[in-house]
């Protein structure tokens, strides 16, 4: 195996220019070395103005979302090695607005994220008095799955669909939001109902599944979202079948 | 902020995701080995085709009736929601003569297989 | 919360925002199976009327039956129809391996694993399949 290895980054400074640019870096190629672990030596040895968000470099965070080769990755769990002898394009995550080189704005996730009611509401809250709520765990696996959500973005830069239709609410919103619906916990499931079943909610999505394929914590979103259709589906029919009161 | 839409405003997408999922089961049944058999099988030779005496009793049969009625329905209505769908993914292309082109079809095509049907 | 960054004298960075070209779905090999799918429903419809134009010259009479099995016997209709059988496999295929992901079936309290739901859907197919043949051609 060679010793180095080169990274093609895209480079966007909007002072400097108004589109961006490519620029290639050498970087040792180390056995143990990630993606991420190149960018910090880049910023060390060549360009200390390179930009890029990272954390916890272990895959929890999921602050270092980024496209590697087309493919959007956590760049910390992402070897050098896998992709020798290279050269690796690392691009900004796709589909998000590049506010500086390898840094994406990505606020409209935020909004989205709030409006699903991403928390345990119940009408009933209960004093601490009263202690805790009591789960089983056969209870918590019904949504266990999707509370591995580290909110990275890999699945908005997969999905075709957010691509084409930046106002679809995206398959991490829906995931937490069956999260929380799933939970035994929860009385809230109403308030999403509103806000998932609609055009831009669930039925944007068209099961391509390459947010599943994208996601690094085994999430599944593509079936979180499927799951949901079905859900939504059976309280329209109950909405047009039952009358007012007996909903 | 913009106006939710509350789901009583807007039944119309999960019903016709109902009869999408509907029609993918039908045709996911039915059309492979209808397709096989009437499409290549008998017209290359490798199968004899049935006497129409025969096929006409099968196809009068009420039951027979019934079950390609509801096949050939929802399987237009698969067809009417997800070429939608495809327009506006592949090409985006989305327009409302587009969804009265689809969902209209689906319609037409049921009205003649029922016509055809109850002609037999 | 903004979406625009606010520099020192109120003036706004811009932010690049990429262009999503037309043919997105051609780069990548999961984006074009996913497009060949969804095409399938095409051939979904031509199965609907193809089957439809067989019924309607079984109901006529004889004559009409056999002119229609001899238009389907031409190479051009067999040539689509091996193209459309294709196609609804890909359909068949594409939608039973995607159903234990949409669904979640409970027996007795107790969840189906997703390799069972798989199984007894492809289960079911050949069930239909070996009646639809043996109903049409077996007997």
């Amino acid at each position: 195996m060679a010793d180095r290895i080169t990274l093609e980054v895209t480079r966007y400074q909007p002072e400097l220019s108004t589109a961006p640019e490519v620029e290639s870096y050498e970087v040792p190629l180390r056995p143990e070395w990630t993606v991420l672990d190149g960018l910090n030596y880049i910023k060390d040895q060549h360009d200390g103005t390179l930009s890029y968000r990272w954390s916890c470099r272990m895959g929890i965070c999921g602050s270092c979302g980024m496209s590697v080769n087309g493919d959007p990755k956590l760049t910390c769990g992402t070897f050098l090695s896998g992709y020798a002898p290279g050269p690796i394009r690392v691009a900004p995550l796709a589909n998000f607005p590049v506010i500086r080189d390898l840094i994406v704005d990505i606020s409209d996730f935020l909004k989205k994220l709030v409006r699903v009611t991403p928390w345990i509401s119940r009408p009933d809250e209960r004093p601490v008095s009263e202690r805790e709520y009591l789960q089983t765990p056969a209870e918590m696996e019904e949504y266990q799955q999707f509370s591995m959500c580290i909110n990275c973005m890999l699945c908005y830069s997969a999905c075709p669909i957010y691509a084409l239709d930046p106002e679809f609410i995206g398959p991490a919103a829906i995931a937490l939001a069956q999260r929380y619906n799933l939970d035994s916990r929860d009385a809230g499931a109403h308030l999403r109902l509103d806000v998932l079943n609609t055009p831009d909610g669930v039925w944007a999505c068209t099961f391509v599944g390459e947010c599943t394929t994208a996601c690094p914590k085994d999430v599944d979103p593509a079936a979180a979202i499927q799951r949901y259709k079905l859900t939504a589906a059976m309280e329209s029919v109950k909405g047009f079948l039952l009358p007012r009161g007996a909903r | 902020m913009a106006r939710r839409i509350k789901p009583t405003e807007r039944p119309v997408e999960p019903l016709l995701w109902l009869l999408f999922s509907g029609g993918g089961v039908a045709a996911a049944l039915f059309a492979p080995i209808l397709l096989f058999l009437l499409g290549v099988a008998i017209p290359l030779g490798w199968i004899d085709p049935p006497g129409h005496a025969d096929v006409l009793a099968l196809a009068r049969n009420p039951l027979t009736r019934l079950v390609v009625f509801g096949v050939c329905v929802l399987s237009l209505a698969h067809w009417a929601h997800r070429f939608r769908y495809t327009l506006y993914d592949g090409l985006q292309l989305k327009h409302s003569l587009i969804n009265l082109a689809c969902y209209g079809g689906a319609l037409l095509g049921s009205a003649l297989a029922a016509v055809v049907l109850l002609m037999l | 919360m903004t979406d625009h960054l606010v520099r020192d004298a109120g003036e706004r960075a811009p932010l690049y925002r990429p262009h999503v070209s037309r043919l997105w779905w051609v780069h990548r090999r999961s984006y074009r199976l996913f497009v060949l799918r969804e095409l399938s429903s095409v051939f979904v419809a031509w199965f609907v009327v193809f089957l439809l134009l067989f019924l309607r010259a079984v109901g006529q009479d004889d004559a009409a039956y056999q002119r229609f099995l001899d238009w389907a016997a031409n190479p051009f209709v067999i040539a689509v129809n091996v193209v459309a059988l294709a196609f609804v496999l890909l359909h068949a295929v594409t939608w039973f391996n995607l159903a234990p992901q949409a669904m979640v079936v409970r027996l007795r309290g107790r969840r189906i694993p997703p390799r069972m739901i798989m199984l007894s859907q492809y289960a079911a197919w050949v069930a239909v399949s070996a009646v639809v043949a043996w109903l049409l051609v077996g007997r």
